[in-house]
Formats: structure tokens, C-alpha cells, sequence
């Protein structure tokens, strides 16, 4: 188990189920668990690079639109892909730019949650998709206390 | 009758949401129309009505995650003229400056270092592979360093004034709900020289690129235009607050100290077929001729000066490279915004130095109204958020003018006048054409939607069409 997590989930949570990966961060949030720091953010932006270099690893927890439910985990690499847009930057480049930029090194986890609607404006998740979140936070609050980060 | 094809860019890259370029070529290649066709967002109208008033300022950050806080503020400012705050407390005020000089610094910052800067130190005619922010660290690694930190710098203001990024709650109708502790105030200032030499720094890059290559910036993607922008009362740059003023492209003045609260008396917004998002012109020019520009090019042309030592210096040079005349070079905005940078820095500096902030009166009532304007100089132009509450306190109505918006048919015309200058009469488009396109839309820094971004989500796709539109070919990417 590493001694210090960062979990960043991010999203929008205006946006449906776009906001599962705050509903993590939050539900993560309350328990306090000791080595573990939570994000919640709109998007991934490069500053996260800089606060990863802090941790032994970090958890990117996001929305999926495709992709088996209700999540999937698995460690990511440093990767420079360029990105669509500059103020959301994929998980791998984040993990790149923390690792040259600030020496970081952390391990990187992705966690994502499947989703089903995207497309309009209301602060709630689908019935489908709030289940797939109470999963992905049964195994990771597993995963994390077990100190067992294992892809799934 | 020739006929056309069309080439789709669909999104652009580097741009910020979701955008697509159309490009019409007839059969000799020679560009026809172009066109940037934006998906914004639609129904937040109808998600915030019936809502409690005090609940928006909160809930409009849900439109936008790249600038939440200038939605917040723009929405707060409406809201205090529901409560009836015509004054608020110095504390209140500063405050929310504080976060607003935090966000535009921030945000700017991004877009340069991260956006612009590739293409400003390595040519946007340049190799793609290291054209991007990953050359930048390569080749420029304290640059990508400075890059973050400020960014970090302006995200922490934020965090200070306006609480959690999620969920910023720092302004309320009438004021805000925290002030700066001393150790926070004590934190900032530990950095602020730092701050302020890349602040120097990065205006310095700007400022040598358009000069070193003044006759490319002059006529790249430039056109005449009038420009619009608050101005405080004395027409000094004010991204906070003020009154409205307008000037046609020859600098002369269209309206001016107009109070934002009667904005639908000078303004209207047209529809197009063929656009999601819409046109606003100003009513007395016209909707042919009444398109104008906002955002940092804009603002420095519509101000008298800015009262900043160091951003004030520089803006007189900004203005003697046009003899004082207004600044039409699209390329103009990346110097622009940097001399915003510098302003929102120092700024900040003498925000954390006035007591103010420390003080405790924090809200202000006064009588209760039905209709609430608030408009705010967000990092991409003007931000227009208008309101109407009925008696039990719900949101009957709501139209916003979005910065991105107000500077539609500007970004239609960078785009056609670069696919006219460089990609007609060329026997094929290549990337580094297209990224000309990209380059003319990317100087206004546009925020094309509140789009989502799940993983998978955004495919970059570029199509194109024969003459019978049929799809010949696709290239795409997820992240």
C-alpha cells in the first residue's frame, strides 16, 4: 500500500452523470481515511501535476461513456498525448507532466465510472449510474484499506 | 456553376469545448465561405428556473468548469441588485476582486503558456510533433515550470476567496461570505515577486513576437472591427466593474459610460441557421455592421489606460505600435492578454497589502427587486448574465451573453480571412494550412461549450467531404 493517495475525482456535476467522479471524491471525502487526499475538480488541469508529486500514487477517478459497468481500474503510465483542449488534459499526460516537470513518482491508477447520460443540464445521477458509483466506491474504500491496488 | 466540397475540422484542437471549422472550396480549391460552427450549451435557462435566487451564483458554475468564478461573480452582481446592494462593503468588494484578478490571471496564463506559446516560439508553421506543450517542456522546461506555478498561484486566490472549486460559494447577493485571513493574506504575499517577474517575463515574450514579426501579425487574420468593453468612470481598464463603452474600428466613440443595466437598449442578438450560438450586434449599427470584438484586444482598446504602474507602461507601447489608433491584429490578443496578467498581478499585490480585506462586514441589503443585471470583463470578453426573480424569490427568467458568443462573427471572419489568405487556390490541405485556421481561432481563447468530458467523450476528428458529400476521409483521436 502507498503511503500517501491523492484521489482526484472530476467532472462536472451539473452536467448528470458527468459528475460521478465528484460524487467519489465527496463520498471518499467523508471518511477520512488516514494517507488519503481527495480532489474534486470540473477537469483535469495542470496544476494537478505539481500536487501529484506530493503523493506516492494517485487515483484518477472519472465518468466513462463506454466500457463495461459499473467501472473498470487500472494503472496508467506517463504518456504525452496531446491534448483535445488545454484545460483538460487526459490522465496519462497529467501523470507525464508531473513526472517531468516535478520529478514525481507517483504510481497512476485510473478509475472509471460508466455513465449513461451526458447531455443536459441537472445535478443528479442516473438510477444506472449511481449504482455503478456505489460499486467503484465499495472497491476502492476495499482497495485503499486493504492497501491492494490491483487493476480490475 | 462550380461546384463546392467541404472540409470539416470538427473539433479544433487546442480550443477550449467542442468546435468545428467548414470550410466550402468550389472546383478550382478556392475558398467559397468558411465557417467555425459552435455546439454551446442549451437548456440552462430552463434548468435554473423556479430555483431560489440565492442559489445561482452557485449553480451557474455548473455552466462552464473552465471559468466558473467569472459565471459566480457575473451571476453574484446580478443578484445584488435583487437584494438591493447598490453599494457593497469595501471587504465585499476587494474580495471579490481578489478572486477575479485571481481568475483572469490564471486562466491567461493557461491559455499562453499552454495554448499560444507553441506556436508563438516555434512558428505555427512548424513540425505538430513538437508544436505543443510538450516541446514547450523539452525545450523551454523552466517556462513549463512558471507555467504551472502561477496557474497554481491563481487557483489558490481562488481556492482563498471563493472556497472549494466545486462548489465556490465566496460571493453571495450582497457580498461575500468570508474575508482574507492573515495568514492567507501572509501565504500570497510569499510569492507575489515571484509572480510578478513571470508576469514580466511572459509579457516579454509576447510583446518581442509581435514585434519581431510585426508584418505577419499585422496581417494575419486581421480585419477591422468595433471593439467593446466595460471601462470604469474616469475610462480607465476596470475587468470588475464599470459602465459600458463602444468604439467603431477608426477608435471613434460608438456609445459610452453606458450603465450595463440597460445593455438590451444598445444591443441584440441575431440567429443564424446555420449557428447554435448566437450573433449580438449593437442595435444602432445595425445587425450587418453592429458586430464588434471583446476580450483583452478590446479592452485595451476601449480604455483610456490602466492604472497599474507596470501594466500601464506597457500599454502605452501597446498603443504606440497602432500610433493610438485601436489594435485590429487578431494576433494582437495573446500581448494583450499578458499585459492583463501583469495588471491582474499587480493588482492582486495591492489587494493583499489593503486591510480591507481583513475587515468583517461582509453583506449589505437595501430594497428588494424583480430584475437583476450583472456583468463582469471575464478572461474571454464581456460576460452578460440578466435575471428576473418574482415575488417568492424563484428565477422566472434568465439570458446570459456569453464572452465567446460576443465575439462570434469576429472569430467567423479570423477564420475566413485565413482560409482565403492560405489555404485558397492550393491544390490540397495540409496540416499546417488547417492549423493556420486554428491558429486565427485560438488567439480569442474561445470556451466553445460547457461540454462534458468523460473519458472517451471527445473524440478530435477531422472530415472530409467530395463535391457530393460523401465522407472521403476521417482522422480522429480519443483521450
Amino acid at each position: 500500500m502507498p503511503n500517501t493517495v491523492l484521489l482526484i475525482g472530476y467532472g462536472n456535476p451539473g452536467r448528470l452523470d458527468d459528475g460521478l467522479g465528484p460524487a467519489l471524491a465527496f463520498k471518499l471525502e467523508a471518511l477520512s481515511m488516514q494517507g488519503l487526499s481527495v480532489e474534486a475538480d470540473y477537469q483535469l488541469v495542470v496544476e494537478h501535476a505539481h500536487e501529484i508529486a506530493k503523493y506516492d500514487a494517485v487515483i484518477f477517478a472519472d465518468s466513462t461513456v463506454e466500457g463495461d459497468a459499473p467501472y473498470f481500474f487500472r494503472e496508467i503510465h506517463p504518456t504525452p498525448k496531446e491534448a483535445f483542449t488545454s484545460h483538460s488534459f487526459s490522465p496519462e499526460t497529467i501523470l507525464f507532466f508531473a513526472k517531468t516537470i516535478f520529478n514525481a513518482r507517483a504510481k497512476g491508477y485510473i478509475l472509471g465510472m460508466r455513465g449513461y447520460e451526458f447531455d443536459r443540464f441537472g445535478e443528479y445521477l442516473s438510477d444506472k449510474a449511481k449504482q455503478n458509483l456505489d460499486a467503484a466506491f465499495e472497491f476502492i474504500q476495499d482497495a485503499l484499506q486493504s492497501g491492494n491496488l490491483h487493476a480490475k | 456553376m462550380s461546384k463546392t466540397r467541404v472540409i470539416e475540422i470538427d473539433p479544433i484542437t487546442r480550443v477550449e469545448g467542442h468546435g468545428k471549422v467548414t470550410i466550402h472550396l468550389d472546383d478550382q480549391n478556392n475558398v467559397r465561405e468558411a465557417r467555425l460552427h459552435v455546439v454551446e450549451f442549451r437548456g440552462f435557462e430552463r434548468f435554473i428556473h423556479g430555483r431560489p435566487f440565492w442559489e445561482i451564483p452557485v449553480i451557474v458554475q455548473r455552466l462552464c468548469g473552465i471559468c466558473p468564478v467569472s459565471h459566480h461573480l457575473a451571476a453574484s452582481k446580478a443578484m445584488d441588485l435583487i437584494v438591493g446592494a447598490k453599494q457593497l462593503t469595501p471587504t465585499a468588494e476587494k474580495m471579490r476582486r481578489l478572486m477575479h484578478y485571481g481568475q483572469i490571471m490564471q486562466s491567461h496564463v493557461l491559455h499562453f503558456f499552454h495554448l499560444a506559446s507553441p506556436d508563438l516560439l516555434f512558428g505555427f508553421g512548424s513540425e505538430r510533433e513538437s508544436r505543443n506543450v510538450f516541446g514547450i517542456i523539452e525545450k523551454m522546461p523552466d517556462l513549463a515550470v512558471q507555467a504551472v506555478m502561477m496557474r497554481k498561484f491563481g487557483q489558490e486566490i481562488i481556492r482563498a476567496t471563493a472556497g472549494k472549486k466545486i462548489h465556490g460559494t465566496g460571493a453571495i447577493p450582497g457580498g461575500v461570505n468570508k474575508n482574507l485571513s492573515l495568514e492567507e493574506r501572509d501565504f500570497f504575499l510569499r510569492d507575489i515577486d515571484q509572480m510578478k517577474k513571470w508576469a514580466r517575463g511572459a509579457l516579454d515574450i509576447a510583446k518581442k513576437y509581435s514585434i519581431d514579426n510585426i508584418k505577419a501579425v499585422e496581417s494575419f487574420a486581421t480585419f477591422n472591427s468595433s471593439h467593446l468593453s466595460l471601462v470604469r468612470d474616469d475610462g480607465a481598464l476596470d475587468l470588475y466593474h464599470g459602465n459600458l463603452r463602444a468604439i467603431d474600428a477608426g477608435g471613434n466613440i460608438i456609445f459610452d459610460q453606458v450603465d450595463y443595466r440597460r445593455f438590451n437598449d444598445y444591443l441584440m442578438e441575431e440567429v443564424r441557421p446555420w449557428s447554435y450560438m448566437k450573433f449580438p450586434f449593437i442595435k444602432a449599427r445595425g445587425h450587418i455592421d453592429g458586430w464588434y470584438r471583446v476580450g483583452p484586444l478590446s479592452r485595451l482598446n476601449t480604455c483610456g489606460f490602466i492604472d497599474t504602474p507596470e501594466a500601464g507602461k506597457a500599454l502605452l507601447e501597446f498603443k504606440a505600435l497602432t500610433h493610438g489608433a485601436p489594435n485590429h491584429m487578431t494576433l494582437a490578443y495573446h500581448w494583450a492578454r499578458m499585459i492583463e496578467v501583469l495588471h491582474c498581478v499587480e493588482n492582486i499585490e495591492k489587494l493583499l497589502n489593503d486591510p480591507d480585506l481583513q475587515g468583517t462586514d461582509l453583506v449589505v441589503r437595501g430594497q428588494r427587486a424583480e430584475d437583476g443585471i450583472g456583468l463582469i470583463e471575464a478572461p474571454r470578453g464581456t460576460l452578460f448574465h440578466h435575471y428576473k426573480v418574482d415575488e417568492n424569490d424563484l428565477v422566472t427568467f434568465c439570458n446570459l451573453i456569453v464572452s465567446t458568443t460576443n465575439n462570434n462573427e469576429a472569430m467567423n471572419r479570423a477564420v475566413r480571412k485565413v482560409a482565403q489568405d492560405h489555404i485558397s487556390g492550393k491544390p490540397k490541405i495540409t496540416e499546417g494550412m488547417l492549423n493556420h485556421v486554428e491558429v486565427a481561432v485560438r488567439a480569442y481563447d474561445p470556451c466553445l461549450s460547457c461540454a462534458t468530458h468523460a473519458l472517451g467523450k471527445m473524440p478530435l476528428v477531422i472530415e472530409m467531404y467530395d463535391v457530393e458529400g460523401s465522407l472521403v476521409d476521417r482522422k480522429g483521436q480519443h483521450v
